[in-house]
């Protein structure tokens, strides 16, 4: 018979070794998968780590594709600690590629240093205004945000689709359905020659760190942390639950609008309907994968990237599809939170 | 054969050998021997933490004992098996209920009861047994209530009848009176005297003195997870049990005469909007520097609207409310902190602390705005609000590993010199305390009362709430009764007694 008993404390090694094993454990499991694609196992994980980080170039790929993960990832990371349930980042990355397009696309030109953190100040703006009706419909009327948020993606993404379609479509697209592009000014820098890793990838660990330290050290942080864990608690102690959390949809917002941002400045140059391939809804799997740690988040981003860009990679010369990716991704993720749980005991055979 | 039936008439229908159970480094029984004998009620009887409920979570299979073995009528019990206990006839009544409240008294009882195969319940049958239960043991409940809509006393009773639907003639109940008033306990005394006079045996496991002598035949007390002694309840007083119990002698601090000072709080025909079924209606009420005053009354009969009122949490719909010069209307929690209230809360897990948080974060949690906490306005000084709770962990002896501590592993009595640091260490003008004594032991109520004490003669005015009428007249200079969110004023404390307050409790008039 097996036994759970709830430890006191989970000691340090655990609490960092169980994820990672269960990682361990999901790449096995899936495995059968490549078997049952008559693929040698090995191979085909030798193949998708080459592409994944087996060349300068492999790795440059993953880290911008890791890029907006890593925000997204925070949206959710921050929401999340305060149970603000913002299943919307997707829709907040659009309006932040919103911002960056109006602005960015010859309404005013000013020197790369002035324009580069306009367009991204803009672009948080504007994804956390995004959340302000879903916030005050939950804090005064009580609808639950997963809903709106949610189905605001939708109504984004319509909105993007009808101005990429209609006023704002570049004429020089050549019919494709697509807004003009950034001016050069707002474009992100490349960090290194003839790659795709741009100024965004700095700009997305730089926050990363900011959200660490803001959660950590000041006020918010800590009113953020309890609302989450104990919104009762937290009033009776003083803190306003509902300014907490209207401020907590903002930055998560924000966060969200910041991946969009550098989407449009950094990689694409343009905004189209194809922009995102779901980064929001990720975001979510990567702060899960972190448990919620804003410096975890970088971690979990650049794996979740190195999955999706090995996986594309090994498909091109193996049998085994692309979508081995959305696999292993869920079962790795199933596996951490699993792992999170159980870490949280000791477990008796008898 | 012959040998086995003598040894069975010698010894009890329950039996432990050597206990001992660890959790990390505590070891929460440790070489346990206890023997229940047929038709007796066995007290269990320690503080928080002494490792009552352990003691019977092992003997119903919830934990595995680390050492030791446990006998039923000679036979060894299997361990860690709630249905090998429950097979045995053991019966256990929860401390929090485990009931289905959308289901029936009757489907709460056969619930489990029953093979999951059989297309039918035999409920015709399952009633019949039901009632000849209840007849023979005189527990009265209607089997086809919704569990939901029971009293707290009408659901001990269905847990009471599902353990002896089972079949347990081995009873054990975990801290059943916690929940009760006294007419229920009462009730729940003749119960079990009642079962036990039919030959049934019961393990009732409490920290409550006065009941224990009331209704046990022995009682083995415990202390730190080792018995300390296993005595006849006829041998023993009060005062010698509190010392077993605690290790050293107790004494509740008593009160002393101060006269009166400003008025700080004042309710002039206040009236507030319902929560949670609870509002307040026409209440006139008036709090003086050096003064208790308590609230007596059925919970649920506004009180903890009262509480919330004066701690800034609630706002009057009619009436003039002041609270230490400010009116109430524009109070909110923080800002009444910082006008000089302290806060002791009913729920301290829920409303108290923040569990998740460490202790140092929840010592600070009423004052993080101000320095020297916080620098630059927003970015808390750690380095700061850590010494300050070193400082009040030290001073109001708060047991843990220090100030990064996780708050929610603190037991009850500590968490609740946590939140009395937090409140009363800045010499707060008002006190609001709601049920500050609730579930701690004699140590530590000893102590909640001491602190209160001494706030009341710095000059602090001081509302306490509580249903434990013995507090009440202890520490109150003057005490009115809540009833259906109206106010009482009692009588002078000379003049009353538990018996006048109980009818005042239940809306009578007393001039």
């Amino acid at each position: 018979m097996i036994r759970f008993e709830p430890r006191e404390k989970v000691p340090v090694w655990l609490a960092g070794g169980a994820p990672l094993l269960a990682i361990a454990a999901g790449l096995l499991l899936c495995s059968t998968l490549i078997m049952w694609a008559n693929e040698p196992v090995l191979q085909a994980y030798g193949l998708l780590f080459k592409g994944a980080l087996g060349s300068k170039f492999a790795i440059t790929e993953t880290l911008t594709r890791a890029t907006p993960l890593i925000l997204t990832g925070l949206a959710a990371a921050v929401a999340f600690r305060a149970k603000f349930w913002n299943i919307g980042a997707e829709g907040q990355f659009y309006f932040g590629a919103l911002a960056v397009t109006w602005i960015g696309t010859g309404l005013f030109s000013l020197p790369p240093i002035l324009m580069i953190p306009i367009l991204f100040f803009a672009g948080a703006v504007a994804g956390g205004a995004l959340l302000y009706v879903p916030v005050m419909l939950k804090t005064h009327l009580k609808v639950d945000e997963v809903v709106t948020t949610l189905l605001l993606n939708f109504i984004v993404l319509l909105f993007v689709s009808y101005l990429i379609e209609g006023p704002w479509k570049d004429p020089m697209s050549l019919g494709w359905p697509q807004a003009a592009p950034v001016i050069d000014e707002g474009v992100l820098p490349k960090l290194i020659d003839r790659t795709r890793l741009h100024l965004g990838f700095v700009i997305a660990v730089g926050t990363a760190v900011a959200v660490w330290l803001f959660m950590k050290m000041t006020v918010w942080g800590y009113e953020i942390r309890a609302v989450g864990y104990n919104a009762e608690g937290a009033a009776f102690a003083g803190i306003s639950v509902n300014a907490t959390v209207l401020r907590t949809a903002i930055i998560s917002g924000g966060l969200a609008g910041l991946a969009g941002v550098s989407e449009v400045a950094g990689l694409k140059g343009y905004l189209t309907l194809d922009l995102s391939p779901g980064f929001g809804y990720a975001g979510i799997a990567v702060a899960m994968l972190a448990q919620l740690h804003p410096l975890g988040v970088i971690a979990s981003a650049i794996f979740l990237s190195a999955i999706f860009v090995g996986a594309d990679s090994m498909s091109r010369s193996t049998d085994v599809p692309s979508y081995i990716a959305d696999v292993v991704t869920a079962v790795c993720l199933l596996l951490v939170l699993l792992s999170v749980m159980v870490a949280k005991f000791r477990i008796r055979v008898r | 054969m012959t040998l086995s039936l003598h040894q069975s008439s010698n010894s009890g229908v329950l039996e432990l050998f050597g206990i001992t159970k660890r959790f990390g480094n505590l070891v929460a029984n440790d070489h346990i021997d206890l023997s229940l004998a047929e038709g007796e009620v066995l007290a269990l009887l320690g503080e928080n933490g002494a490792g009552k409920t352990t003691l019977m979570n092992i003997v119903f299979g919830h934990y595995v004992a680390d050492a030791g073995r446990i006998e039923v009528r000679n036979k060894p019990l299997i361990a860690g098996s709630s249905e090998a206990a429950i097979n045995a006839g053991i019966g256990m009544v929860h401390q929090h209920f485990t009931l289905a409240d959308n289901l029936t008294v009757l489907e709460n009882i056969t619930l489990g009861r029953e093979s999951l195969w059989s297309l039918r319940q035999k409920t015709s049958a399952s009633r019949r047994k039901l009632l000849q239960i209840s007849d023979k043991f005189g527990i009265r409940v209607n089997p086809d209530a919704i569990v939901g809509k029971l009293t707290i006393g009408e659901k001990q009773r269905v847990e009471i009848l599902k353990a002896l639907y089972a079949d347990a003639h081995i009873l054990i109940l975990d801290e059943p009176t916690a929940v009760l008033t006294p007419q229920e306990v009462d009730g729940l005394f003749s119960t079990l005297r009642k079962l036990v006079k039919q030959g049934r045996s019961a393990v009732l496991i409490s920290h409550k003195l006065e009941e224990i002598i009331r209704v046990s035949d022995r009682i083995a007390v415990l202390r730190r997870g080792k018995l300390v002694g296993t005595l006849p309840t006829s041998s023993i007083n009060r005062d010698q049990l509190a010392e077993m119990m605690v290790g050293h002698e107790v004494v509740r601090p008593q009160s002393e005469p101060l006269p009166a000072g400003d008025i700080v709080l004042k309710l002039d025909r206040v009236s507030t909007r319902g929560t949670k079924g609870q509002s307040l209606s026409d209440i006139t009420l008036e709090v003086c520097q050096h003064e208790i005053v308590g609230v007596a009354g059925v919970a649920g009969n506004g009180q903890d609207v009262l509480a919330d009122l004066v701690s800034g949490s609630c706002i009057p719909t009619a009436g003039e409310a002041q609270l230490l010069g400010h009116p109430i209307a524009q109070l909110n929690p923080r800002s009444a902190v910082d006008a000089g209230v302290g806060r002791i809360p009913e729920d301290r897990h829920r409303k108290g602390v923040i569990g998740e948080m460490t202790v140092w974060e929840n010592l600070v949690s009423e004052n993080l705005r101000k320095p020297p906490f916080v620098r630059y306005k927003y970015v808390l000084n750690q380095k700061a609000a850590r010494n300050y709770a070193r400082t009040l962990i030290e001073q109001f002896d708060i047991r843990c590993s220090g100030p990064m501590a996780e708050t929610r592993l603190l037991s009850g009595g500590n968490m609740q010199k946590l939140i009395l640091a937090r409140g009363l260490s800045r010499n707060p003008e008002f006190i609001v305390a709601n049920q500050p004594s609730r579930g701690l032991d004699e140590g530590a109520i000893a102590y909640v009362h001491h602190q209160l004490l001494e706030a009341r003669r710095l000059g602090a005015g001081i509302l306490l709430i509580s249903e434990d009428l013995d507090e009440l007249l202890t520490l109150s200079d003057r005490i009115v009764v809540m009833f259906q969110g109206q106010l009482q004023h009692a009588p002078a404390i000379a003049d009353l007694n538990i018996t006048s307050i109980g009818l005042m409790m239940s809306g009578q008039k007393i001039a």
